[in-house]
């Protein structure tokens, strides 16, 4: 396998680390007025993802970071190119970061609710966004010979790339009903588990949908195979949440957005972000990917740093591996 | 204005806005993993004590570096696309290892730090503090090795137009950033010293006539302030001057306008102050107190050396890098147009004086609190908690103000070519803003703006609202329920 290939996957890599771990938090804040009826519950639902969300978080960064790194065209291309929603990203990130943060320093239960509505929007916005763009991403844009954009400031919002955004959002919200299950105790691990139950089914249908679109039009048997395994997880998952095993059906439905991804990502390479305008447009693969010594540097520093990631991430999860319920949150205190 | 003006005020905005939190955090973790570690090391409560408050002020305040943050990485790809497709290859590389190696551990261990004061033993909570404090000063490497890499740029050579990476060892060991860096560093340590020494001062002045601990807890505070403004000062001005010996020979423009030098002068003197109008952008108006010589010194550690003035060096410009933009459309209004080589001469100028005032006011202000509290002495005066106070502002203001100072002096490049070394590497900032249309690029300065506007006050109401708290405001109660400590100590 050439550099660029290993480096086309270990991007698409970062997005599934993305979508699968702040998925789930997204979908925590999704939930909050859904699933939290009073303070307290609002208050352990935000603490199951308290300790990690930051770090999930870095996961969007380095994405980013490293298509810049690796393949320089197609993150400036496709980061201009869907401004306004990336925008709206930003700054619904920005909102939910300082809200996780905020909300508990001052003592007044209109401070909190502000925030909380903050935590609410945060989380909606940017897994449409980013599903918007990764969507965007897989089907292409007009895009000129030098790679910019063709048309106004809305071309990268279609019915389709839609459908994607749709898809996140669907995912990162049954995602999150499955995880909340798996860390909370008591009446509240019952209202996740119910909501997941009946919300996957229809949730899931935008980013199945998204699939077969994408399938249809540049799959091949290997993406057919991995569409197959991502339905097999989520109709498993289902089963898991009924029987009352959330682990395993959060587990599942880590299957479903990795297979999905491959899917998507393995229909679009070695395309990175095709152009609608016509295949010469189109940048590859080939055409962006940094210089051999670069990849070679970047792939060295990702042999060490992306394991020790996942060790001590993992050991975070482990630390707070204890499911929380409304007897187990101190105090309010604040000066 | 056009997309480029926009574009550029996005830019600088964000920037300084992002390292109003990123100094604080950055000092304000290592003391913290510092008074920690005396906490874990002799069980005196005032240690644990200084941790719990100052720890709170670091988290109030990371959360605001964190998420400005990403509109600093996204912002290139965004509004700098040719930017980022011309030096991708060279410049992304340290931008992807400062995710992958350092804000990953920042983040994560972090929230350990946070969550885990009852969940983990001592020494191992003890480490986290340790592990994102220093994660923190890897992060500030990174990017300030990237940041350099477009003041100087080394380890790469032209292939296709572009510059290619030849040695990324090149780029992480460029001299100009080996100076930025603990530059930077000690810049951060004296805004964080500020914070010590004027809250510290504050508490202690209310608390003046008990005799309690929480006396010496701000007594400490004060103590450790005082001394890490002095050291952070001697290593800014040993830095600083470092580097600006490396710019005259590396941006010589940059540094004539600094002291809105328009001859070239042997030997040439420093300028202490200008009284004529800088902003005229003509230096030949500029009327400025001197001392003879020293400027030559500075420049070339000789008093009798010639340092180019802003005149002769436009004309070298002009030789070397051309006289008129390329007749390129992406450039819009500038295509084909004279290139003005001279940064804008009041911000440089000025910058460049406030910097350095600012940061030695903050290092005065650190040695005047070593001075009163020496020996076990409490400052009776009311007059001492309130300069303290003000003073939180200088390093601050310091801080941007070379940030400024570095960024605009380098225009009308982006990449600055590198007259020492690598041939042929260089951009203007015209070059490098993305084809967009001027409403999407207003969108969005106005909404990063009003946001950050509002999330200002938010966090400086916050930060008041746990320094008055004091002590009393950061250590919770004693939370009985045994089962309840074992799942969470702490929540939001």
């Amino acid at each position: 396998m050439s550099l660029e290939t290993i480096w086309f996957c270990v991007i698409v890599l970062f997005w599934l680390g993305y979508l699968f771990l702040e998925g789930f938090d997204f979908g925590v804040g999704m939930l909050l007025p859904v699933l939290g009826r009073d303070d307290t519950e609002r208050r352990v639902l935000i603490n199951t993802i308290g300790p990690v969300w930051d770090g999930n978080e870095v996961w969007l960064i380095v994405a980013a970071g490293a298509m810049f790194a690796a393949f320089p065209s197609w993150y400036a291309s496709l980061f201009s190119a869907a401004y306004l929603p990336l925008l709206l990203v930003l700054l619904a990130l920005i909102g939910r970061g300082v809200a996780f943060e905020y909300r508990g320093k001052v003592d007044s239960v209109r401070w909190r609710r502000n925030w909380d509505r903050v935590i609410v929007i945060g989380s909606w916005i940017p897994p449409l966004g980013v599903g918007l763009l990764l969507t965007t991403t897989v089907l292409g844009l007009p895009l000129d010979a030098h790679g910019n954009r063709v048309g106004g400031a809305f071309e990268a919002v279609r019915w389709d790339t839609l459908l994607g955004a749709l898809a996140v959002v669907g995912f990162a919200l049954v995602h999150g009903a499955a995880f909340l299950a798996l860390k909370t105790a008591g009446e509240l691990r019952e209202r996740a588990r119910t909501f997941a139950v009946r919300a996957l089914p229809v949730a899931l249908l935008p980013l199945f949908g998204l699939l077969v679109v994408v399938q249809w039009g540049a799959g091949a048997l290997w993406t057919l195979v991995a569409l197959v395994v991502a339905a097999v997880a989520a109709v498993t998952a289902w089963r898991k949440l009924v029987a009352d095993r959330d682990g395993q059906a959060f587990a599942a439905l880590g299957v479903t957005i990795a297979a999905a991804v491959v899917t998507l990502f393995g229909a679009l390479y070695p395309d990175v972000l095709p152009s609608t305008l016509g295949a010469a447009n189109s940048l590859t693969v080939a055409n962006t990917a940094s210089s051999p010594y670069t990849l070679t540097v970047m792939t060295w520093v990702g042999a060490f740093g992306a394991p020790a990631v996942l060790v001590y991430q993992g050991w975070t999860y482990w630390v707070f591996r204890k499911r929380i319920s409304t007897a187990h949150v101190p105090p309010v205190h604040t000066p | 204005m056009d997309v480029l003006q926009l574009a550029r005020w996005q830019f600088g905005i964000t920037t300084v806005y992002h390292f109003l939190m990123v100094p604080l955090t950055i000092g304000l973790s290592v003391l913290v993993a510092g008074m920690q570690t005396a906490w874990v090391r002799t069980g005196e409560q005032r240690y644990y004590k200084m941790t719990k408050f100052w720890g709170k002020l670091l988290l109030v305040n990371f959360a605001m570096g964190v998420v400005t943050g990403i509109v600093q990485e996204f912002q290139f790809g965004m509004n700098w696309n040719a930017y980022s497709r011309f030096v991708g290859d060279v410049f992304g590389a340290p931008l992807a290892m400062e995710g992958l190696v350092a804000f990953f551990v920042e983040s994560t261990f972090l929230g350990l730090w946070i969550f885990g004061w009852d969940r983990l033993p001592k020494k191992v909570h003890l480490a986290c503090a340790w592990a994102f404090s220093l994660a923190t000063i890897a992060s500030a490497y990174f990017i300030l090795a990237a940041n350099s890499w477009m003041q100087h740029p080394v380890g790469a050579e032209i292939v296709n137009g572009k510059p290619t990476l030849r040695s990324i060892w090149a780029v992480l060991t460029n001299n100009t950033a080996l100076a930025a860096i603990p530059h930077t560093i000690a810049g951060a340590f004296s805004v964080a010293a500020a914070f010590l020494v004027g809250i510290g001062a504050w508490h202690l002045w209310r608390k003046r006539r008990s005799d309690d601990e929480h006396r010496s807890v701000w007594r400490s505070s004060i103590r450790l302030g005082g001394w890490t403004g002095i050291v952070a000062f001697a290593v800014l001005a040993i830095t600083g001057d470092t580097q600006g010996k490396l710019m005259f020979e590396q941006q010589p423009m940059k540094m004539a306008s600094a002291e809105a030098l328009c001859h070239t002068e042997q030997p040439a003197s420093f300028s202490i102050v200008a009284i004529g109008d800088v902003t005229a952008q003509n230096c030949e108006d500029v009327k400025t107190f001197t001392v003879p010589a020293l400027l030559s010194f500075l420049a070339h550690n000789d008093f009798r050396t010639e340092v180019k003035g802003v005149e002769d060096l436009v004309t070298q410009y002009q030789a070397h890098y051309g006289t008129n933009y390329p007749d390129d459309p992406a450039l819009g209004e500038l295509a084909g147009k004279p290139i003005d080589y001279v940064p804008n001469l009041a911000v440089t100028y000025w910058g460049f004086r406030i910097m350095i005032g600012f940061g030695a006011i903050s290092a005065g202000t650190g040695l005047l609190a070593l001075w009163l509290t020496r020996r076990g002495r409490i400052p009776e005066g009311r007059w001492f908690p309130r300069l303290a106070l003000l003073s939180i502002a200088t390093p601050f203001i310091g801080n941007s103000a070379g940030w400024i100072f570095t960024e605009m002096g380098r225009q009308p490049f982006v990449v600055v070519p590198n007259p020492s070394g690598v041939d042929g590497v260089w951009m203007f900032t015209a070059q490098a803003v993305s084809r967009l249309s001027t409403g999407e690029v207003w969108t969005s300065l106005l909404a990063l703006t009003s946001l950050y506007a509002v999330l200002g006050v938010v966090e400086v109401f916050l930060m008041r609202k746990y320094v008055r708290g004091g002590i009393d405001g950061v250590i919770p109660p004693e939370h009985n329920d045994e089962e309840g400590k074992q799942a969470l100590a702490f929540a939001y």
